[in-house]
């Protein structure tokens, strides 16, 4: 696989899918990957082999529908549980830095 | 001393008899694996946390047997728990620095069922990094040791309870099997496991990998433990909603049945020609065809089904879950529980997020992340993701067609025996390939158990013999197993997991 081909996994694309990812790997993490997925692409891409238009898609191994429970209140975990486990709050909700920078 | 090694070399159905007869306390047998834990563990890294409530938890046993009180088959037996199910009282990880001493608010439905039922937890175990691997190299607090050979892998994802199980450190343990992590890990330390029907038992609380594939199981040393372990933590549970909701046989009764039946006759055993394949290690092909042979000997009729489209399972399984992982995973995000990173600097949240999952996940899990990133990209979803789950139906039709043919299914639970350390390490198709026996049971949704089927000539490791059933046809694998436990048992004179070295 080349960098012309147009589904090659180059180092740009795998920058790009860790920004969508929002993993900040490192460069050579980003070179490795592309490496080691193309490898992996190329031997799972055989799936399109058999997979024709006729075949219907499977999402579910055993298909259930309209799962619903009745409408009741139901036990929810308190304040305290629910941020007992936040990197930081102030008691009544998670503390997080500044959602949007100075560019935005 | 002598008393303490037989109570954690007995089986946990064993063991059960002696706390109801009140022959031995729950506080002795605890007592008795706690100990073994503490001389072995050091070798074996199978557990993550040990419990500093599993001798009170025990006690309250033993006074409520003194009291009088009903309870449970297995009150007092001790169980590890693999390190993906949520613990209410202990840390969980899923192997991962992200979440390291993170302890949940709720316990995993099935660890609430064990309660319930009065088993004394005895701590987490070991697994790949969010039960993604086969050799548990992919744990962020380093590898489990295989019990048959400290040089060699136990099985992953959930290596740390089938070591756990194989080193007479617990004689049961629940795992978790999305493509075969309770199956081979069974299958290398010459334990048992069972990967349930998918929705046979709650995934509430259980760590999600791939939510269409993964399914909670029991782990133990023989079929009649997994059998009255699954029947402890399976059945509805409408906190999930892929939960089955329908009554459930017993488990433990279909083992019984099938530990005493006199006959295979009308039983039709299929062989999928697709999972008995000569690139397989030798000894595993040996000793499978002679544990078939074992099984026509006894009235069974053997016949070879094609599953044409097994040979690209292992392609769609590495892009259905890096596509499942990827979203799951999301939720990992550095702001309402887990590790928390702040870039040099500072940064939005969104800075933060991307540091915390850089410095939280291991090189595997970032793999699949991105590998799942691309798979679900415009442009190459219809061609990957899309694909993947049209060879899901392709592979759904085969395993259709094939039990109009058996009754039940059955090849190697896995293609070689334990490998050495970083064997696979640097290349991850050849350990995806390994996976290639278990994952098409995950696809379809149907259970399977992996049993011991006797030592490789060549090696001298455990070999494991598969079995898998139509969707709701658990009680077929139990029945089966336990038949071909007792033959295989008979044949040898002891019973597999007796012929671990001693460690420690």
């Amino acid at each position: 696989m080349t960098d012309t081909n147009p589904g090659a996994i180059t180092s740009e694309v795998v920058a790009h899918l860790a920004s969508l990812a929002r993993i900040a790997l490192t460069d050579e993490e980003i070179e490795k990957l592309a490496g080691d997925l193309g490898a992996i692409v190329d031997s799972i891409a055989k799936v399109s082999e058999v997979a024709t238009d006729e075949i219907p898609a499977t999402s579910h191994p055993i298909p259930l529908s309209n799962v619903y429970r009745a409408d009741v209140p139901g036990v929810t975990l308190t304040t305290e549980q629910a941020l007992a486990g936040a990197p930081e709050h102030d008691g009544s909700r998670f503390a997080v830095s500044a959602i949007l920078g100075d560019e935005q | 001393m002598a008393e303490a090694n037989e109570l954690t070399r007995m089986s946990a159905s064993d063991l059960a008899g002696r706390l109801s007869s009140g022959d031995v306390s729950s506080v002795e047998a605890t007592q008795a694996h706690l100990d073994r834990i503490s001389a072995v563990d050091g070798d074996i890294n199978a557990f993550l946390h040990v419990s500093t409530d599993a001798l009170a938890n025990a006690k309250r046993i033993d006074e409520r047997r003194a009291a009088g009180e009903s309870l449970g088959e297995f009150a007092g037996v001790p169980i590890a728990i693999k390190d993906v199910l949520c613990t209410i009282d202990m840390p969980t990880t899923a192997g991962s620095k992200i979440l390291e001493g993170w302890v949940p608010p709720y316990d995993a439905t099935p660890v609430a069922k064990l309660r319930a039922a009065g088993l004394i937890a005895l701590g987490k175990t070991n697994m790949d990094e969010f039960a993604m691997g086969s050799s548990t190299e992919h744990s962020a607090y380093g590898p489990t040791k295989n019990p048959w050979d400290l040089g060699r892998i136990p099985g992953g994802s959930g290596g740390g309870s089938a070591a756990a199980v194989a080193a007479f450190e617990a004689p049961l343990a629940l795992g978790s099997d999305t493509g075969g992590s309770i199956r081979q890990p069974a299958s290398v330390t010459g334990s048992v496991g069972v990967k349930p029907t998918y929705g046979g038992v709650s995934r509430y609380g259980a760590i999600a990998l791939a939510s269409s594939l993964d399914q909670v199981g029991p782990v133990s040393r023989t079929v009649l433990d997994a059998a009255m372990l699954h029947d402890v933590i399976g059945g509805h549970d409408p906190r999930d909603s892929t939960s089955l909701n329908e009554q459930w046989p017993s488990f433990a009764a279909a083992a019984r049945a099938g530990a005493a039946a006199e006959s295979l006759k009308g039983l039709r055993i299929g062989v999928i020609k697709q999972l008995d394949s000569p690139g397989f290690q030798a000894g595993v092909s040996q000793r499978f065809h002679e544990a078939l042979q074992l099984l026509t000997d006894f009235g069974a009729e053997i016949v070879e089904v094609d599953a044409p489209h097994f040979e690209y399972a292992v392609a769609a399984y590495y892009l259905i879950l890096p596509a499942e992982a990827s979203s799951n995973l999301a939720k990992f995000d550095s702001v309402r529980f887990g590790l928390r990173v702040t870039p040099e600097g500072g940064g939005t949240v969104e800075d933060v997020m991307a540091a915390t999952r850089e410095a939280g996940f291991g090189p595997e899990v970032k793999r699949r992340i991105i590998l799942g990133t691309y798979a679900l990209s415009a442009g190459y979803y219809d061609a990957y993701y899309g694909s993947a789950q049209k060879v899901r139906t392709l592979i759904q039709r085969d395993f259709a067609a094939a039990f109009e043919k058996a009754d039940v299914l059955v090849s190697p639970s896995a293609p070689t025996t334990a490998f050495k350390f970083g064997e696979k390490l640097e290349d991850p198709m050849a350990m995806y390939l390994n996976d290639v026996t278990t994952i098409p049971a995950n696809l379809a949704g149907v259970p399977g158990m992996g049993l011991p089927m006797g030592l490789a000539p060549e090696d001298g490791l455990p070999t494991g013999f598969q079995i898998m059933a139509p969707a709701r046809g658990d009680a077929r694998l139990y029945e089966l197993g336990a038949t071909l436990e007792r033959l295989l048992e008979l044949q040898w004179g002891h019973t597999l997991p007796s012929q671990v070295p001693s460690l420690g």
